[in-house]
């Protein structure tokens, strides 16, 4: 099945996961690109998107797979045709013939930005970066079970810090995003609790790239 | 986007309603826009962006040269919170301008119970409420929509009214105001200008006065204004603009789907219905028009379903032709077409049965009353045969879902006629236990009741609203005649029907119990989680007013109503002879098995009325 890599970013990041499958049906039927339908009592248009992202969370790195009905259109043509009838934030950069298997994906490159209402003291950036060095970091997650804790230190491959300005401070970290997963914005949720006078007063999160287990790019 | 609403929006529920960006919305360079107009839908986005009329009026103004439309809509509770804690004022989702910074603040209003979010958007613009503290020529508020009808419970708020079908009226008044914006008019002017427009009806321009008993005593036009103003339509629909480039909402809305009227008007003349005679007289569009602007609009839009909508779209005589034509089209390109107001005739059974191959939906039907002689006293000509065998084909078609709706409280019902509801329900049942292809799925009779409400410019104008007691007493009478478990029996809480029945036949009086609602936190009512029943008795006890003068109360023919000045085209003796008939139990037939006069046909110069 055919994929192609997407992203997702300015005021497109305020559309959901089901809504984005929509527009993506829309925009290839505007595209004149047919998809061939579900069987079923109700048929729906063949795409689907890897890791469902949150509302507000930024991408340069979705997948999205699909698949056409009737004559074969190149890659290259499919990216122009679709970015043509696509809404603004949301591009495709890449179309391949065929994707490796969902399975094999294992780690993601994110960013986490930490914006304050006041000016940020000295060594703030030295504060995290040691935060999450530590031995363990016990979060709550919320599943459809209810709450349990999760150790998150296991599922962050590296990380690092850096001052954007006064107000920001930027977490770029490799984390896993299946198998299990760690959804970034629980690392704003141990420093509300671990580190409360650096606790954000906004922040956003931004997904960089998705890597295999041996950290290769995933596509 | 202002940093600041990037900070709100992760914190309120469904985001993407108010960023806009979607397919095909339209961007202008504002230094070119010499007229900006904030088109406003006094509900959700949901709901406004689901409303053909506001498409059609965004595309028709955004034609026009020097102008931006852009929309706005009522925030959800949780975003009003935010907006009010933050002062975030209301914005045009285009642009994120401010609406206070617009020249004209447009209103479409469709349903009376929104009155409320009118007021409450304009406070949340930072816009003051009533039309004389507006002083300038900036933040002109004007108003259109089926409720312009009767516009006086909104005289204090609203600067003027266009009456009746926009297209052709909007850019009229568009142009006007860019003139009038150029020589630096008063708004003064503007107003008296622009009331020489045919449809538009300024309210301060008209003096109520009132009797001792708290009726009106007169209404007097001033500075030359015309004693009544008439509605605009657009005689040929054909060559009417129609958006093909319809907004595709990146959000899931109510009606998510191309939407294509294929008449205006309605031959039937069901007496309680306020459409079926302010929207005459019956225009009709080509199905070949129909056809290239269906083709159009789902290329345009990559929607996989399309509506063909109308009062009534079995009455559209090129149905045969259209659907021959669209039915391949959208099997071919995996498009679900859907027709409802079909009548139970022979051809909307056969064109159900190929809609059916496509999708399928359940039946619906609205007897509206229980008996024939009540049928007849509405003028609603649905016999219980036509239902029968309806229903008779679809069970033994494999169907197993019926919906009935009905309305309590019409004039002259007996209780004999409430208990009819129960009878119809059971033929419906029998018929079922008779025909059903698939009995082990079982069968689901839905059957809604709704509170009588009288509406303007109908037979039943000046028509008593019985009591809200009285309206229970009948949907638990009903209820415990309800013996089957097939049945699902719900019925509308009288609340929100009495106040309807209230805002549809008001006066300007109203205008101080709307604010006084508004000001105690109504908002969003047609919503269950919003709606507050006490605010408004809180309201109205406030101002000193008795909804009761309203509803229960009944008008008299001799009395002046509110709505006098306007003129839909029905005349009001065809209305009065349309009520004696009714309590005669005569039915008038429909339009096309002669024509009734009831006068809509005098507001076409080109074509003739197609009923």
């Amino acid at each position: 099945m055919p994929r192609l890599l997407f992203e997702k970013t300015g005021n497109a990041v305020w559309i959901s996961h089901l809504d984005l499958m929509r527009v993506f049906q829309r925009a290839f039927k505007r595209a004149g690109l047919p998809l061939t339908h579900t069987q079923g009592f109700n048929p729906r248009p063949s795409v689907s998107i890897a890791l469902p992202l949150s509302v507000g969370t930024q991408s340069h790195c979705e997948l999205l797979d699909f698949d056409l009905d009737g004559e074969s259109v190149s890659c290259d043509e499919i990216c122009n045709r679709l970015n043509s009838a696509l809404i603004d934030g949301v591009r495709v950069l890449q179309v391949y013939e065929a994707g490796r298997k969902l399975r094999d994906l294992a780690l993601m490159q994110c960013t986490v930005t930490l914006g304050y209402d006041n000016p940020l003291t000295d060594g703030a950036g030295e504060l995290l970066q040691k935060l999450f060095a530590s031995q363990q970091l016990i979060v709550p997650k919320k599943t459809k079970n209810g709450v349990q804790d999760q150790d998150i230190i296991p599922m962050i491959r590296n990380l690092s810090v850096r001052q954007l300005s006064e107000k920001e401070l930027e977490i770029s970290a490799l984390i896993c995003c299946q198998n299990p997963t760690l959804n970034p914005m629980q690392m704003v949720v141990a420093i509300e609790m671990y580190l409360p006078q650096l606790k954000p007063d906004h922040s956003r999160c931004c997904r960089m790239d998705l890597f295999d287990n041996n950290e290769e790019i995933f596509r | 986007m202002t940093e600041l609403l990037q900070r709100v929006l992760p914190t309120v529920q469904k985001p993407a309603r108010y960023t806009g960006g979607e397919y095909n919305e339209i961007k202008k360079d504002p230094d070119g826009a010499r007229v900006r107009v904030a088109f406003c839908f006094p509900d959700t986005y949901e709901i406004g962006m689901s409303n053909v009329g506001m498409r059609i009026l965004y595309g028709v103004m955004n034609e026009m040269e020097g102008v931006w439309c852009e929309r706005v809509f009522a925030p959800w509770g949780d975003m009003e919170e935010a907006m009010r804690k933050h002062n975030i004022p209301l914005w045009a989702l285009e642009s994120q301008t401010p609406v206070k910074d617009f020249d004209m603040i447009a209103f479409t209003i469709g349903y009376e119970m929104c009155y409320t979010n009118i007021l409450n958007m304009l406070n949340l613009a930072g816009v003051p409420l009533h039309s004389k503290e507006r002083t300038s020529l900036k933040n002109i508020v004007f108003a259109g929509g089926v409720c312009a009808f009767n516009p006086e419970p909104l005289a204090d708020f609203v600067d003027f009214f266009a009456l009746g079908e926009g297209e052709e009226i909007t850019p009229e008044i568009l142009s006007l105001y860019d003139r009038a914006k150029a020589e630096n008019w008063t708004k003064d002017k503007f107003l008296a200008e622009v009331s020489k427009i045919p449809g538009i009806y300024v309210p301060s321009f008209y003096e109520h006065t009132y009797n001792n008993d708290g009726t009106i005593a007169q209404i007097v036009p001033k500075y030359g204004a015309p004693k009544t103003v008439q509605k605009r339509i657009v005689e040929n629909l054909d060559t009417a603009y129609f958006p093909t480039k319809m907004i595709v909402s990146s959000t899931e809305i109510v009606h998510d789907r191309a939407n294509l009227e294929v008449f205006r008007g309605c031959i039937r003349g069901c007496r309680f219905c306020q459409a079926g005679f302010s929207c005459r007289p019956v225009r009709k569009k080509r199905a070949d028009v129909l056809y290239r602007q269906a083709v159009e609009t789902l290329e345009n839009s990559g929607h996989n379903e399309i509506t063909l909508s109308s009062l009534s779209t079995s009455d559209y005589r090129q149905l045969k032709e259209l659907t021959d034509e669209l039915i391949p089209y959208c099997r071919g390109n995996k498009i679900n077409l859907s027709v409802p107001s079909l009548r139970a005739d022979n051809f909307s059974r056969e064109l159900m049965e190929k809609l059916q191959t496509l999708r399928k939906s359940g039946l619906t039907f609205a007897p509206e009353a229980g008996t024939q002689r009540l049928r007849d006293v509405i003028n609603k000509n649905l016999t219980e045969d036509e239902i029968l065998a309806t229903c008779q084909n679809a069970f033994s078609g494999g169907w197993s879902n019926v919906k009935l709706y009905f309305m309590l409280g019409l004039p002259t019902e007996t209780d004999e006629d409430v208990l009819g509801i129960a009878e119809l329900v059971y033929k419906v049942i029998q018929t079922w236990k008779e025909h059903a292809s698939n009995k082990k799925r079982g069968l689901r009779v839905h059957v809604a009741t709704a509170y009588f409400v009288p509406k303007p410019h109908t037979p039943f104008q000046w028509e008593k609203q019985i009591t809200p007691e009285e309206y229970i007493r009948r949907c638990r009478l009903l209820k415990s005649h309800f013996y089957s478990k097939s049945i699902e029996y719900n019925y509308h809480e009288p609340d929100l029907s009495r106040l309807e029945a209230v805002m549809a036949r008001g006066d300007r009086r109203l205008g101080p119990v709307i604010e006084e609602a508004v000001r105690r936190g109504a908002m969003l009512d047609g919503w269950d989680e919003y709606f507050n029943y006490s605010t408004w008795l809180d309201a109205f006890a406030a101002c000193s007013i008795d909804p009761d003068f309203y509803t229960v109360r009944g008008y008299g023919e001799d009395e002046v109503l509110p709505w006098d000045t306007i003129d839909v085209g029905i005349t009001k003796r065809f209305l009065q002879c349309e009520r004696d008939k009714a309590y005669d139990g005569l039915i008038t037939p429909d339009c096309r098995h002669g024509c009734s006069g009831c006068g809509a046909n005098s507001l076409l110069k080109e074509v003739a009325c197609d009923a």
